[in-house]
């Protein structure tokens, strides 16, 4: 084991890997490669089907990639995967405690798979019920609890060695807006206090903004762009402007809406999908006057404006070539 | 090994726990040998006195019979757990924690062993309080849990396997329909060898169900043969940890489509 910690926490290079051969094959992902430094929230975001998932299961030794290589805590992951395990906390997108088991029965458990001593992995499951508020039902069938607090047993099962590396796939799936920041708030302790790193997948972008110090977009089995939520979204010039097209795409409006809004000097990046056109303006209050003379021109009647500073929404817009709801309904119906 | 045998050890316990918090389901396994042994052998006690079938009490006759295909139905349903966790995340999880492939495959047997040690000695006191006798004692009734342990160990070690091959509930209904009732009826667990048709003895000197029932039956005559049994569970032995290590390497097709 090396004893220092490097400044890399994970490392994936050009990983592929494909499901099924012949017709039937699907290229899961396509040449994926991104560096994870240690102790922070390293978002993969991404709609569905991105390959997301199949990145965690290969990182967390649950599947082998076809191409590329990867290492997790300075450890390879295909050649010595006994070791990468000792150093992981995996929590999978699927409830993965036993419903017929107590919280505490649960995490006593884990611990005692982990190595630790019958007294050593009742005391930290005594310490992760309390960090997570589950006390009260410690001796309750975990089957029977909340959706919310099931989740969190999920992710204190991942903690009870200890790791240098904790992956989250998917873990505000499911959960109701409430639940979901009990479980940011969590996250978030999570990275600041022991140095632990955190490779979160998410398909929301609310979420990976939230969380996430450093992330990668995910799209179609490839990278498509890397940075901090920040520097991505200082990579776009000005606001977006969104406007819903009273009409839908109707009458060939939404492409005379293109042209004409994509003529007004200032505008940029325009695109419409499903009855809604998006564009990038330097400055928003000094524009919409000229989007709406050009609509109003080329006789498209705007249903709603909207104008907001850059998103995570912007940004994979503009480097995945589509809207993120959009591609997520798309492909969502893997899930 | 020795964090081999307590990874064994912690699986066995957590099966345990969940099985004695819903003790029905061990209820429910013994339904259908309560059928053969108290209404089957009723309505056919009579065949004992069928000439060279060489027994006077078919209930003497039936029950090491009906104990081994007990285990044998029972355990082809093994592989459910591992397709429950498989939907769950749980498999995964122990997947990616140092619990080896092995471990969670004798897990599960050994649970499995446990449980049918306790169906075999009810079904042996259900014989008992309806009048079979077990002339060969003590040892006679720990060498038919031996060879029924085994017995269920290969069913169990199928069940599993095919439980990660496929992760289809399906597949383990088709065990229980196309192969254990078939095996059980191609054996002399109810019909005396003498008394079985050519074909049907011949088939059944291959048959795992068969080993069992003759070394099971022998073990509880008044002076058994002991190279009987010794030979049969021997051939048990052989095929629970061939079905054993056919189990474990399953994990690896369950890795490589995931």
């Amino acid at each position: 084991m090396p004893t220092a910690r490097s400044a890399t926490a994970i490392e994936a290079v050009n990983l592929g890997k494909t499901y099924g051969r012949g017709g039937k094959a699907v290229r899961a992902l396509d040449g994926v490669s991104f560096a994870v430094p240690t102790g922070v929230v390293f978002g993969l975001l991404g709609p569905n089907g991105a390959g997301k998932s199949t990145t965690v299961r290969i990182l967390s030794t649950l599947s082998r990639p076809d191409s590329g290589t990867a290492s997790v805590a300075g450890v390879d992951v295909r050649r010595e995967p006994a070791r990468v395990r000792r150093a992981i906390g995996y929590v999978s997108q699927k409830p993965a405690f036993d419903p017929m088991a107590t919280g505490r029965e649960n995490l006593v458990l884990s611990g005692r798979v982990y190595g630790l001593s019958r007294h050593d992995a009742r005391e930290r499951a005594r310490g992760l019920l309390t960090r997570f508020g589950l006390g009260d039902a410690a001796d309750r069938l975990a089957g029977t609890w909340s959706g919310g607090m099931q989740r969190k047993l999920d992710v204190a099962m991942g903690l009870v060695h200890r790791p240098r590396v904790l992956f989250l796939d998917e873990p505000t799936t499911g959960l109701d807006p409430e639940a979901r920041a009990d479980l940011w708030a969590e996250i978030d302790r999570l990275a600041a206090g022991d140095g632990l790193t955190v490779l979160l997948t998410t398909h929301y972008l609310e979420e990976a903004d939230r969380l996430a110090a450093r992330l990668v977009i995910v799209d179609a089995g490839s990278v498509v762009a890397e940075g901090s939520p920040e520097q991505l979204k200082n990579e776009l010039r000005g606001d977006s402007v969104q406007v819903e097209l009273a009409g839908g795409d109707a009458d060939g409006a939404g492409h005379r809406a293109r042209h004409a809004v994509g003529a007004v000097p200032g505008v940029a990046d325009v695109t419409v999908e499903g009855g809604v056109l998006r564009a990038r303006v330097g400055n928003g209050a000094a524009a919409l006057p000229g989007v709406l003379a050009a609509l109003d021109a080329a006789g498209v009647e705007p249903a709603a404006i909207t104008m907001a500073r850059p998103s995570l929404d912007d940004v994979y817009l503009r480097h995945a070539g589509r809207a993120f709801r959009e591609a997520d309904r798309a492909e969502g119906v893997l899930v | 090994m020795t964090t081999f045998a307590t990874h064994t050890g912690l699986l066995t316990l957590r099966s345990l726990r969940t099985l004695s918090r819903q003790p029905a389901y061990l209820l429910f396994t013994l339904v259908q040998p309560m059928v053969w042994l108290l209404l089957f052998g009723q309505l056919f006690s009579k065949v004992a006195e069928l000439p060279g079938f060489g027994v006077d009490s078919y209930l003497e006759y039936l029950t090491p019979g009906v104990i081994v295909m007990t285990a044998m139905m029972s355990a082809g349903w093994s592989g459910t757990t591992f397709i429950d966790d498989a939907e769950r995340g749980v498999l995964d999880r122990n997947l990616t924690s140092p619990l080896s492939r092995g471990s969670l495959i004798t897990g599960s047997l050994v649970h499995q062993g446990i449980v049918t040690v306790i169906q075999s000695l009810i079904v042996f006191g259900v014989g008992l309080l309806a009048g079979a006798r077990y002339s060969g004692g003590v040892t006679g009734i720990l060498a038919v849990l031996a060879c029924t342990v085994l017995l269920a160990v290969v069913f169990a070690a199928l069940s599993d396997a095919l439980a990660l091959l496929t992760r289809q509930q399906e597949a383990l209904i088709g065990v229980s329909q196309f192969l254990t009732l078939p095996l059980a009826f191609l054996s002399s667990v109810m019909m005396a060898p003498a008394l079985l048709p050519g074909w049907v003895a011949e088939v059944a000197r291959f048959n795992p169900v068969d080993w069992a029932a003759v070394a099971s039956r022998e073990a509880l005559t008044a002076d058994p043969d002991w190279g009987v049994v010794a030979w049969r569970a021997g051939l048990l032995l052989a095929l629970a940890l061939l079905m054993g290590w056919l189990a474990t390497r399953a994990f690896r097709t369950y890795q490589r489509a995931s």
